[in-house]
């Protein structure tokens, strides 16, 4: 597809998404109280757009991943949060 | 259009899914063991769940003349209790035979554990010896790119197994690459919020190649979508794709890999 085209068929979609992101951070200003490490991985996450070549999404999954590499000794519990908090590791 | 469901919990969808699915194309739907969103309380619930599998299920799905297959395991959710873990396994022989059973799914790592890694280990075991093909799910969001890469290794560690007959599942941008390089197939789940939107599952296909990809809704008890495929197929279209190559990845790719195991045939 050309660039147009791309355009065309998914800007409308993508500026949604964008001012989602924009009204999410600006809800979460505007919240009270101490915010998690999940916000700090979340702007992280979002310098990764910066990127000059096609490695984003890529590039922001892996911002929001656990780095390490042995399995570890319990489960903490089911369920995954969407973003790796370093003082959780073993 | 014609589609194979490969990857939908249907226990837990109501029976006008599986009419629209027939409605929308579904030639086949398979349908992996999972966790019922509570933990059973013994070996027993298992077993109850494994006749409802190969037996119940098939049924339902047969009333819109969709066959149903189906893949047995213990989930890796329930699979922290080993000794839980090893009872269920002992029952999965038994179940083996049954015309409807594709192979050993979907197991794999939930949160990247040395008990959920060691039970992995048993079940690639019990593929290996009945010769089963087998439907990995890897861990979901910050524990994907740690669990996909521990599951490689251990699959990868036993000989007996070939990674033709492997499908990797709930494969992202992150992972796909490490999955196809290492010669097993990638399952892209459609997801609304998790996983991958029908865009992104495009953009994999276009970049990283499709011959050894199948798409799937993974449809469950959560938010999801039994229609994620055939809606994918849509948006194919409107990137300009022929229909021969939408073709090839949601009816013909499946069945490539599926057929690997005889007793799946489509009609
Ligand atoms: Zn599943």
């Amino acid at each position: 597809m050309t660039r147009q085209q791309i355009l065309d068929l998914y800007f409308m979609d993508a500026r949604s998404k964008l001012i989602d992101i924009a009204a999410f951070l600006d809800r979460v200003d505007r919240g009270e109280g101490e915010p998690d490490f999940r916000l700090d991985a979340f702007r992280k996450a979002l310098a990764e757009l910066h990127r000059g070549e096609p490695v984003r999404a890529k590039s922001v999954l892996m911002s929001l991943s656990d780095p390490t590499v042995e399995p570890i000794a319990k489960a903490p519990g089911k369920g995954a949060v969407g973003a790796w908090e370093m003082t959780k590791s073993e | 259009m014609r589609y194979i469901e490969p990857h939908g919990h249907m226990v837990s969808r109501v029976t006008d899914d599986y009419e629209a699915m027939v409605l929308a194309g579904c030639r086949a739907v398979c349908e992996p063991a999972f966790w019922a969103g509570y933990d059973r309380s013994g070996p027993e619930g298992f077993y109850d769940y494994f006749c409802q599998l190969t037996d119940y299920e098939p049924k339902r799905a047969a009333k819109f003349g969709l066959p149903h297959f189906t893949w047995l395991c213990i989930n890796p959710k329930e699979s922290e209790d080993t000794k839980l873990a090893e009872e269920v396994i002992a029952l999965i022989p038994q179940f083996l035979d049954r015309p409807n059973v594709l192979g050993i799914g979907e197991i794999g790592l939930n949160k990247n554990t040395r008990n959920e890694l060691q039970i992995l280990e048993r079940h690639i075991d019990l593929a290996a010896r009945h010769d089963q093909l087998i439907l990995v799910h890897t861990p979901h969001l910050e524990d994907k790119h740690k669990g996909t890469r521990l599951i490689l290794d251990a699959i990868k560690a036993d000989s007996r197994i070939q990674p033709g007959r492997v499908i990797i599942d709930h494969v992202e941008e992150h992972t796909i690459a490490m999955v196809l390089d290492a010669g097993f197939w990638a399952g892209i789940t459609l997801y609304p919020e998790s996983k991958t939107t029908p865009a992104r599952a495009i953009d994999m296909y276009e970049v990283y190649g499709g011959q050894r990809v199948w798409l799937n809704s993974a449809c469950d008890w959560g938010r999801s979508d039994p229609l994620a495929v055939p809606k994918t197929a849509v948006e194919m279209r409107r990137r300009g794709h022929a229909d021969e190559t939408v073709d090839q990845l949601v009816f013909q790719n499946p069945i490539r890999f599926l057929a690997q195991n005889p007793r799946f045939t489509v009609r």
